[in-house]
């Protein structure tokens, strides 16, 4: 047994453990999708973070800065800058309005049955494709980590993180999930900041020589197979006009937006606020969340440009191994190990956060509100369905992941951003801040949000392309064809396409009884009069 | 949260004719408006001038560090201190919120 495999089991022991508490004390619908509103404002945000940092961002932009340098870090801004949305605009008026979804803030309002499945499908999807990509990565870092073990396949390994993840919410619910997140989220940190230490002491604790070593990195380019002297302080690396016939800039603005309004519309970021007592308690969490995430995002610059001069961008293996190759160098097996590790609870405790908003939103909106019309009596029934959903989730996740494996692992995170903030994030600003905001406007915002981003996707470069024949597997292009839309990613024209679907929609059938109760939301939202309280159930 | 009354006089319709919410609204807009449109001109202000003025943010400008980074890192603290101003201006609207649910209580008290 190889350490990695001894720290993992560690982890999972450990969460195991919470889930063995959470459940004793999971009486209720309350307990199960909002922990009892019991969280405090340090431990949620805490459990933002470890929510928000995932793979992607740990694995995914040390190895993006470590191969395109500048370029990788601007994911980095605007992954922290994002949260400024949360904290100025959705954070407390989610709060004060909703009680375990995000459609929850529509239906207040809004006709409930349309709203809310409609929502619901949304939610569904964010979740269901953040989640297949976090999958895939899983399989793919476990089977690098683990090769020495024969049965430790791609496929075996999807189905261990989505059996765990499962286990995690049937049993434990919110409570167990936070907790989960909340482990992960200072595991991450202590090998981020040990890793980077490492890297300064590289460097004799010299800025300077650190930052000297980043503008001068000589390497064999791995297109040209020659030796280049690059600055990788320098911009253009990826999104440059020169590596990209001049379409980057606008590759980069309209990512840039993706982050931003994407952030914001994430239903399992957004189900955090409600595991807190109230909106102020949302508000420090928030906070907390910004001096973490900032902090950690600050420090992919030494993981990057680390990775970049002590290990070089041609003997980096994978660009999502450049961390755990870094910490090997430096390290040793150890620490290497543990990095590892650190990386495989941070997949797990993602999933799981995922999962819980995925069955959350199926048992409450759609079971109980759309199915049910919101009479359901007894509350241990939307339980049960959510644990159910859970289960379904957990089946079809697999089952995607292990289908999709050879799709890029970014394509779908941004996919999921991008969704996010063009079906979501409008018409959660439009019900709070717009009198005239309809049930027509609500449904067509999330339906057109949600077909806009995922056609411009499917006509994207990401998906579309000719390849040579030479090139195969995941290189390859699903479509053999030039691609329609020029830019892989589709916010700058899906948003206002969000935007404008909502407000034609609320325009064309405007809806006296949602401006009847717009007063009613917004006292409600602003003073937090009525809002669900911590002992709710 | 179906079961409020749709009657003229709601605690929540009390409160919105109330001239210290009407005040507690003008405030938190009259800070959350402008800040909002600040950051994100910051933010946007980097990949415009990383992907349309290339050569500007390459050059030099503490030792190794160029004005792309610099100016990036600067993204953070600006988040953190529009952060931290928010916080400070959000204790004052609890305090507003508290004021007025306190006397929207007292006067359905009397009624």
């Amino acid at each position: 047994m190889t350490p990695a495999i001894w720290m993992f089991l560690a982890f999972v022991v450990a969460t195991l453990g919470i889930t063995v508490w959470a459940a004793k004390r999971n009486t209720g619908a309350s307990a199960y999708f909002a922990a009892g509103r019991s969280i405090t404002g340090w431990q949620n945000g805490l459990a933002v973070a470890g929510d928000y940092m995932s793979a992607a961002s740990f694995l995914g932009i040390s190895g993006m800065i470590a191969l395109y340098g500048f370029d990788g870090f601007m994911y980095s801004v605007g992954w922290l800058v994002a949260y400024l949305t949360v904290l100025l605009v959705v954070a407390e008026p989610l709060r004060n309005a909703g009680k375990y979804t995000m459609a929850d803030l529509l239906a207040y309002r809004l006709s409930p049955r349309p709203v809310r499945a409609m929502a619901s499908l949304s939610t569904i999807t964010v979740s269901t494709f953040y989640m297949v990509a976090q999958m895939i990565g899983a399989g793919a870092l476990v089977k690098l980590l683990l090769k020495d073990i024969p049965w430790i396949t791609t496929n075996t390994a999807i189905i261990g993180v989505g059996v765990m993840m499962v286990v995690y919410v049937v049993f434990g619910g919110m409570l167990a999930t936070t907790w989960v997140q909340i482990i992960k989220a200072i595991l991450l940190m202590t090998g981020t900041i040990f890793l980077s230490a490492l890297v300064m002491k590289h460097y004799g604790f010299s800025f300077e020589r650190f930052f000297d070593a980043a503008s001068h990195i000589t390497y064999l380019d791995s297109k040209t197979k020659l030796e280049v002297t690059r600055n990788f302080l320098d911009p253009g690396m990826k999104f440059g006009d020169a590596a990209t016939a001049g379409i980057g800039k606008w590759d980069l603005v309209s990512l840039g937006i993706a982050l931003l309004f994407g952030t914001a519309g994430l239903p399992h970021i957004l189900v955090r606020f409600y595991t807190v007592p109230d909106a102020k308690t949302a508000r420090v969490s928030v906070v907390w969340a910004m001096v973490i995430i900032g902090s950690f995002y600050i420090l992919t610059t030494f993981l990057g440009f680390g990775a970049a001069t002590i290990i070089r961008p041609d003997h980096i293996v994978t660009d999502n191994m450049a961390a755990p190759q870094l910490a090997e160098t430096l390290g040793g097996p150890l620490f290497f190990a543990f990095i590892s590790a650190v990386a495989f609870a941070t997949i797990l405790a993602v999933v799981a956060g995922l999962t819980i908003s995925a069955s959350a939103s199926f048992a409450h909106d759609f079971y109980s509100n759309v199915l049910h019309h919101g009479k359901e009596t007894n509350p241990d029934s939307e339980v049960l369905v959510a644990r159910i959903t859970a289960f379904v989730v957990g089946g079809v996740s697999i089952f995607l992941a292990i289908q999709l494996q050879t799709v890029n692992v970014a394509f779908l995170v941004g996919l999921a951003f991008a969704v996010a903030a063009s079906a979501n994030l409008p018409v959660i600003v439009l019900s709070i801040f717009w009198k005239r905001f309809s049930t027509t406007g609500a449904v067509a915002g999330l339906a057109v949000g949600l077909l806009a981003s995922i056609v411009l996707i499917l006509i994207s470069p990401s998906l579309m392309g000719i390849d040579p024949p030479e090139v195969v597997g995941a290189k390859r292009h699903l479509i053999q064809m030039n691609a329609i839309f020029p830019l892989t990613n589709p916010g700058i024209l899906s948003i206002p396409i969000g935007f404008l679907a909502a407000i034609l929609g609320s325009l064309l059938r405007p809806e006296p009884e949602a401006e009847a109760k717009f007063e009613e939301l917004q006292v409600r939202a602003q003073t937090g009069l009525g809002a669900e309280t911590a002992s709710s159930h | 949260m179906n079961q409020t009354q749709t009657s003229a006089s709601t605690p929540w319709s009390r409160i919105a004719q109330h001239p210290q919410y009407q005040e507690l609204l003008r405030s938190k807009r009259a800070f959350i408006l402008p800040a909002s449109l600040f950051f994100v001109a910051y933010y946007f202000a980097l990949p415009i001038l990383v992907g349309w003025w290339p050569e500007l943010m390459k050059k030099p400008v503490l030792g190794p560090i160029n004005a792309a980074y610099l100016f990036a890192l600067s993204e953070f603290f600006m988040a953190w201190a529009i952060a931290y101003v928010y916080v400070q201006k959000a204790g004052k609207w609890d305090e507003q919120a508290r004021q007025i649910l306190a006397k929207e209580s007292s006067d359905s008290a009397h009624h």
